[in-house]
């Protein structure tokens, strides 16, 4: 009997030790509010890899997920208990910025210290391979012509990113009443996309990361990708700027501190950053990603962050998702 | 026949030193996660996904080692839900209905290796049709839209009633509980917090392993708990070490039918193996349950989900590779990890990285075997378990309840959800209420709601889009048939009842 009760505790205790895979004490410590997997978490831990690999920082980086309310637990925790811990980054991007801008945070934009971005994800607006619709131009006029006839989808709900971003291209188009675009929300870019195929939808609107196999295969056309630049990989394929609609829609990877870290160490944050931006390492490991590299650092980002702020909680109030 | 050379290329990859020794490392990692509450496959892949980059393993070792530990964990959800009553991770709650009571009877060992049986030809079929099938299968799965979906799930909900519990009006409450707990958070169509109690915890919802291990594991110590303050427990005989292996071949068809409806469910995105265990458990109880056995510790009711829900995860990482859309939460960190390795799954990843898919199918095969294998000496060590008194056992379950649960999101609030459900658990069953439909309300349910509201947005409002479609069409007919065959079954015990009364 006692035998079973050792072996049961030392497999416990085994567990114990796989589950916290103990990485070695080290002062800097980079929070990804999710769970593992996701694109902050891609954020963290490529970024604190490179962090130690070119000895920005001393030892190892700590990587932590704190999951909850899309990124809200871990601004709530920062805000309230560690605003002045230079020590701390977390990773963000635009789906933190559109729940700051619906009021879905416990704290506004200005609790927070934004460093900088490092890259993008870049937007694309996608129709079926046999879907008579042939160019952005004709899209944004049936948009604004007969809103009601097409389904447009996405990963994101109603006034996330996805949604967000067609709605700029299509009230650049002309379309008035944005509430009146049909859109479907689902789990990810791929299912959209699977869905478009299967004839469910007739639009979709999503990052060009996830559903880039789907362009290469020839089972999907790209209308227009919302970058100021076309996209490395897929020279191709037409900017919306190029065809008259000026608009872009970046799904940015970032990060942020305290609201309360001095300006010298926010300087230092961001010069490290900038420096792992040029290094080979992070051009390498943002590409592999299926990022595009951009940078933008300091108030430059600051001031982006806040102007992304204001546009998406202006669209927000304008569908009905705030008042 | 170009499959089968490709095939054997894949065997050729997968039988490399390393990838063998990655493989035999993540079946019995795997066991052991899925063995504990609270650890499901999430856990375990999302575990072993740094240790990956750290040794610098490529694409293909990487996958092996993690689809390994995928696998070894469906076989071991099975173990602590046969002898605990607490379910490993989400698929094997349907194998508490059937494995507890027939540990309670004295046959762990046979309830352990029935399900390690099934859970081998479970997943073997679903690598077969892998091999097989694969691209063809999601090219078809494409064309089942969210009212396809939806009408996938009322079959699934439907088929509650059958399942559990004497009394329909507290399946129905039970079922309507863990609905209405699955649509906390914030709304994932809309992004409107409902139900939160502005509490930024709640935003994204309960998590279903906080939930379920409350509901079974904190639950259960609360009964011990109880009996102990009366009567002192004692523990349970164990009739056999040795499992019986005509036990086992009378389930050969419940197996059978579980592994193809597990597959069904895997193959389709978004389904998984949660219905796949679910779907395979009912229909087995519908096609087999003459008796009234099941619910009692029927073999046939361990086999039917076991094979099942095997099936349903080797079916789901189809989507995966030639969709590259997760048909689960484990797929879903796999494609992650994929991509941050620069591999692009989506419908050119078969002609472009053969060596992965194919080295991957084939350390499929052969993890299989090694489980079944790894499996089936242990059962004589693991329902040894079952003699350990409850003093003793109970504690360490806590322990690793809480172990388990923290690890997830390293919060405390998780903790204290956990505990909450515990009591409600424990509250409802002094009630006799039976928790299984709370589950499936619980796992099932935001799925089916994020369907339905998919398809109204299609439509823009209008219900005929639900029955548009040939394949909801076909998925209601088969509900109707279900219910109908399920009252006329009761009806005919019920008379059969009666007129042994009469003649007693």
């Amino acid at each position: 009997m006692k035998i079973f009760n050792t072996t049961s505790a030392a497999v416990g205790l085994a567990m114990t030790a796989m589950v916290t895979v103990a990485a070695p004490a080290s002062a800097t410590e980079c929070i990804a509010p999710s769970n593992p997997g996701g694109g902050w978490d891609f954020t963290c831990r490529t970024i604190g890899r490179i962090l130690s690999d070119l000895d920005l920082v001393e030892g190892n980086v700590q990587i932590t997920n704190m999951p909850g309310g899309v990124g809200a637990v871990t601004y709530a925790m920062v805000a309230n208990e560690r605003p002045g811990d230079a020590d701390l980054i977390v990773a963000t991007s635009t789906v933190g910025i559109t729940q700051i801008a619906q009021g879905r945070y416990p704290a506004p934009i200005d609790a927070m210290r934004y460093l900088a971005m490092l890259g993008a994800d870049v937007g694309v607006i996608a129709v079926d391979d046999e879907s008579p619709i042939e160019s952005l131009a004709q899209l944004t006029e049936m948009m604004a012509a007969d809103p009601g006839s097409l389904v447009t989808a996405g990963s994101s709900g109603a006034g996330g990113w996805d949604h967000i971003r067609l709605l700029m291209v299509a009230r650049e188009g002309g379309l008035e009443n944005l509430g009146d675009l049909r859109w479907v929300q689902f789990d990810g870019g791929t299912d959209a996309v699977t869905q478009m195929m299967g004839g469910q939808i007739d639009v979709v609107s999503t990052d060009m990361g996830e559903i880039a196999g789907f362009v290469e295969s020839g089972d999907i056309r790209i209308l227009a990708a919302l970058s100021d630049e076309p996209i490395p990989a897929f020279p191709d394929i037409p900017t919306a700027i190029s065809q008259g609609i000026d608009v872009t829609g970046y799904n940015w990877r970032g990060l942020y501190t305290g609201g309360d870290v001095s300006d010298e160490d926010y300087a230092a944050w961001v010069e490290r950053l900038e420096t792992l931006y040029n290094s080979e390492n992070w051009q390498t490991a943002a590409v592999e990603f299926g990022l595009v590299p951009i940078w933008r650092g300091g108030d430059d980002f600051e001031a982006y962050v806040r102007e992304q702020e204001e546009v998406m909680a202006q669209i927000s109030r304008d569908i009905g998702i705030i008042e | 026949m170009e499959t089968f050379s490709l095939l054997a290329h894949g065997f050729a990859v997968a039988l490399t030193p390393l990838n063998i020794a990655l493989l035999l490392l993540g079946c019995f990692a795997g066991t052991l996660i899925g063995a504990l509450p609270g650890l499901g496959p999430v856990n375990g892949v999302a575990i072993l996904i740094p240790l990956t980059f750290a040794f610098g393993f490529d694409a293909t070792s990487s996958l092996i080692l993690l689809s390994s530990v995928y696998f070894g964990c469906m076989y071991g959800g099975r173990i602590s839900s046969i002898l605990l009553n607490i379910p490993g991770d989400e698929p094997a709650v349907m194998t508490t209905l059937d494995g507890y009571p027939m540990a309670q009877q004295g046959r762990a060992a046979d309830a352990l290796a029935i399900s390690g049986v099934a859970s081998f030809f479970g997943a073997t079929v679903a690598v077969i049709g892998l091999t097989l099938f694969a691209p063809m299968l999601a090219r078809m799965a494409i064309y089942f839209g969210p009212a396809d979906y939806f009408a996938l799930y009322i079959l699934a909900f439907i088929t509650i009633g059958g399942i559990a519990g004497v009394d329909p009006r507290k399946t129905l409450i039970s079922a309507l509980l863990g609905l209405m707990i699955a649509t906390m958070g914030l709304d994932p169509i809309s992004g409107i917090p409902r139900y939160t109690f502005d509490n930024y915890h709640l935003y994204d919802g309960i998590d279903a392993i906080v939930a379920l291990v409350g509901l079974f594991a904190i639950s259960e110590i609360l009964m011990l708990l109880e009996k102990a303050a009366k009567d002192r427990a004692k523990p349970i005989g164990i009739d056999s070490w040795i499992p019986d292996f005509r036990t086992i071949w009378t389930t050969k068809w419940a197996i059978l039918r579980g592994s193809v409806v597990g597959f069904v469910a895997g193959v389709l995105p978004g389904a998984g193996a949660s219905l796949g265990s679910v779907m395979s458990y009912s229909m087995e109880k519908q096609a087999s349950d003459k008796d009234d056995t099941f619910g009692k510790g029927d073999p046939r009711g361990v086999a039917a989900p076991e094979a099942g829900n095997n099936a349903a995860s080797g079916g789901a990482l189809i989507p995966m590779l030639s969709l590259g859309v997760p048909g689960s939460g484990t797929t879903a960190v796999m494609l992650a990890m994929l991509i941050s390795l620069n591999v692009q799954p989506g419908p050119l990843l078969f002609e472009r990285q053969p060596d992965l898919v194919w080295g991957l199918v084939a350390s499929l095969y052969l993890g299989n075997v090694a489980l079944l294998i790894l499996n089936l000496p242990m059962i004589g060590i693991f329902s040894r378990l079952m003699m350990v008194p409850t003093w003793a056992l109970m504690p360490i379950v806590a322990a690793v309840s809480f172990v388990g649960v923290f690890s997830i999101s390293n919060s405390t609030f998780d903790l204290e959800l956990m505990i909450i459900f515990g009591v409600l658990g424990y509250l409802l069953r002094k009630l006799d209420v039976s928790l299984v439909p709370l589950v499936l309300g619980l796992l099932l349910g935001g799925d089916m709601e994020r369907n339905l509201r998919r398809a109204m947005s299609i439509s823009d409002g209008d219900w005929g889009v639900l029955i548009a479609s040939p394949i909801s069409v076909t998925l209601y007919v088969l509900t109707v048939l279900f219910l109908g065959l399920s009252i006329w079954l009761t009806m005919r015990d019920h008379k059969r009842m009666q007129s042994r009364t009469m003649e007693g």
